[in-house]
């Protein structure tokens, strides 16, 4: 494990705009080594814009995002994650027009090429279906494939740290299942992972700490238990099951 | 009949050779479309300080390298080396700045580039024609050297002789290797699949770890190195050039790259070889004159029927 201290991705003070409108307003967040964090919020609320501002895209405009030790705030997407960051972002954002391997073969840029077969064969054990639908192009799989493959094409790059968006958005419940199951074998084997979810129920549960966001602030942070058992979050995120 | 036949086969392998040379520059219309959206209208301009360039280089090794094949290799990877440079601080001078304001912004910035090398070159070449023939002066016999295809008689009982050239056999066997070797880059190279990942999600593509920028000058770099072997190709075939021939040949190139599907790299090929068997057909059965004006009616055609091209997908795939 890298780094002395137990933090490996420390949010200070961020603030991100989109032109005038201010998506995020301060916000602090840390995500230690060897964690599951998770960011939890109604639609809106600034949960992916998190995402793509640890990413560089867009740029935190005050404020400061440190990777173990390093400050990425100014640095470009592509430098970033080349530290080790890799990023299954909303609405999955596979290439259409290339196939499932390819697309794999993307995840895998900033990866060292002498890991590639058996990463490639590593995805398909953890996704059994992607090896199914190899040669198949990723604009053919279905919404749950699709997840599976913006995943795995996360992971191709041995990731320190895995971003994970809305994994759950949209899919059977036995997928949803299957998805977090994996996340959940992932972080076993050491991954350390951010997961931004609004199905806070299952996210919560899986989480070793949770952080509830509104409107660009976070309101409120614990562990994965406390937030469960929290009226305000019950209230607002889980009555009405989940 | 023998000679109907004998008369289009003559035709036809000169519309190939044509063809060879628009598609190839065609190519660099489309990637460059592909991956930015934007059309890169000082492209013909890179093809003509290609032309240039082959005959200054000519010009400078022909003295010593008396061996005229190693000779003409030798020039075109020098050109190809030296257009390329060309193609990239293009990219990097007049549209990089610019990245993310608005397409019009872009497009009035390519056509004051276009106008800008246009007069680069005159002011250093001069406004008038630069000959190759001189310089070669008999050097490239072997390009002349032709074989019988056949042999048969005219309409006035003449004998009528259909032959292929080195010349057109060099030029169209270049370009079917250029054309392997590139689909190979595309295809198989991860520089191949960060710019087709461009094409289709720049941001993602950024968000896997590519660097965007890098990505779109390689692609630069590679439109100028197809419009390099291009203008050898050219010069060797027509034989001279002048600071504005990249104007027609680009529309042309241009016209090819829409009628074959704009983004779409056979489709460019496919395109190019359109309008030169067109062209060519044309003057030789109707009118010579009007030749350009045949192309471009084909191309209004095409785009009123059918306006993603040929081979052009619609962007619904897209998501
Ligand atoms: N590209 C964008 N341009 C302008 N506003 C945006 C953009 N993306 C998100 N926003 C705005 O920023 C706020 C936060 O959005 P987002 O981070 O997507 O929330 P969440 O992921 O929690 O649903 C919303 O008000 C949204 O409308
Ligand atoms: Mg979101």
């Amino acid at each position: 494990m890298s780094g002395t201290s137990a933090t490996m991705l420390e949010l200070r003070g961020v603030e991100t705009f989109y032109g005038r409108i201010q998506a995020l307003r301060g916000i602090d967040i840390d995500v230690n080594h060897g964690e599951i964090v998770t960011l939890i919020g109604a639609n809106g609320a600034g949960k992916s814009t998190t995402l793509m501002t640890i990413c560089g895209n867009p740029r935190a405009a005050t404020g400061k995002i440190v990777l173990d030790g390093e400050d990425i705030t100014r640095m470009a997407t592509h430098e970033i994650i080349r530290l080790g960051v890799a990023q299954s972002p909303e609405g999955r954002r596979i290439f259409p027009r290339m196939t499932v391997r390819e697309n794999l073969m993307l995840g895998a840029t900033t990866g060292d090429p002498a890991n590639f077969d058996e990463d490639l064969e590593r995805m398909f054990e953890l996704f059994p279906r992607l090896r199914e639908r190899a040669d198949q192009r990723g604009g053919t799989l279905s919404g749950g494939e699709q997840q599976m493959l913006a995943i795995a094409r996360a992971l191709m790059c041995r990731p320190r740290l895995l971003l994970l968006d809305e994994p759950s958005l949209g899919l059977a419940p036995m997928v949803v299942k299957q998805i977090f199951d994996v996340i959940r074998q992932i972080n076993q084997e050491g991954m350390t992972i951010f997961l931004v979810e609004q199905n806070a129920y299952h996210a919560l549960r899986l989480a070793h700490r949770g952080y509830v966001m509104a409107t660009g602030n976070i309101l409120m942070s614990g562990t994965g238990q406390e937030l469960l058992a929290n009226p305000e979050v019950r209230a607002a995120y889980l009555e009405g099951g989940h | 009949m023998e000679f109907q036949f004998a008369y289009f086969v003559d035709q036809l392998i000169n519309g190939v050779t044509l063809g060879s040379i628009y598609g190839l520059i065609a190519i660099g219309y489309t990637m460059v479309y592909g991956i930015i959206g934007m059309i890169n209208f000082a492209h013909g301009e890179i093809f003509m300080i290609g032309t240039f360039l082959t005959v200054i280089f000519f010009m400078l090794i022909i003295g010593t390298i008396t061996f005229f094949p190693l000779a003409v290799l030798i020039v075109l990877l020098m050109s190809v080396l030296l257009t390329s440079v060309y193609g990239w601080t293009l990219e990097r001078v007049a549209y990089r700045p610019l990245r993310g304001s608005p397409r019009l912004a872009a497009l009035i910035t390519a056509i004051g580039m276009s106008i800008f090398l246009q007069n680069y070159v005159q002011l250093l070449q001069g406004a008038r024609n630069k000959p190759l023939t001189g310089i070669l002066e008999g050097k490239d016999d072997i390009l002349r050297v032709k074989y019988d295809l056949i042999n048969t008689l005219n309409a006035a009982g003449q004998p009528y002789l259909v032959t292929i050239s080195n010349l057109q056999l060099l030029i169209i066997i270049l370009t079917v290797v250029v054309m392997v070797v590139f689909s190979q880059i595309i295809s198989r190279t991860a520089l191949g699949r960060s710019q087709r990942a461009c094409e289709q999600d720049r941001s993602m593509a950024a968000l896997l770890g590519i660097n965007v920028d890098k990505t779109i000058s390689m692609t630069f770099v590679m439109g100028a190195a197809l419009a390099a072997v291009a203008s050898l190709m050219f010069m060797m075939h027509v034989s001279t050039t002048d600071f504005f021939v990249g104007f027609l040949i680009g529309v042309k190139a241009f016209t090819a790259a829409v009628l074959g599907g704009i983004g779409s790299m056979p489709g460019a090929m496919l395109g190019g070889m359109i309008i030169g068997l067109v062209e060519t057909f044309f003057g030789a059965y109707f009118n010579q004159e009007y030749k350009d004006v045949a192309t471009f009616t084909l191309l209004v055609l095409v785009l009123i029927f059918r306006p993603t091209g040929i081979l052009g997908k619609p962007d619904i795939e897209k998501v």
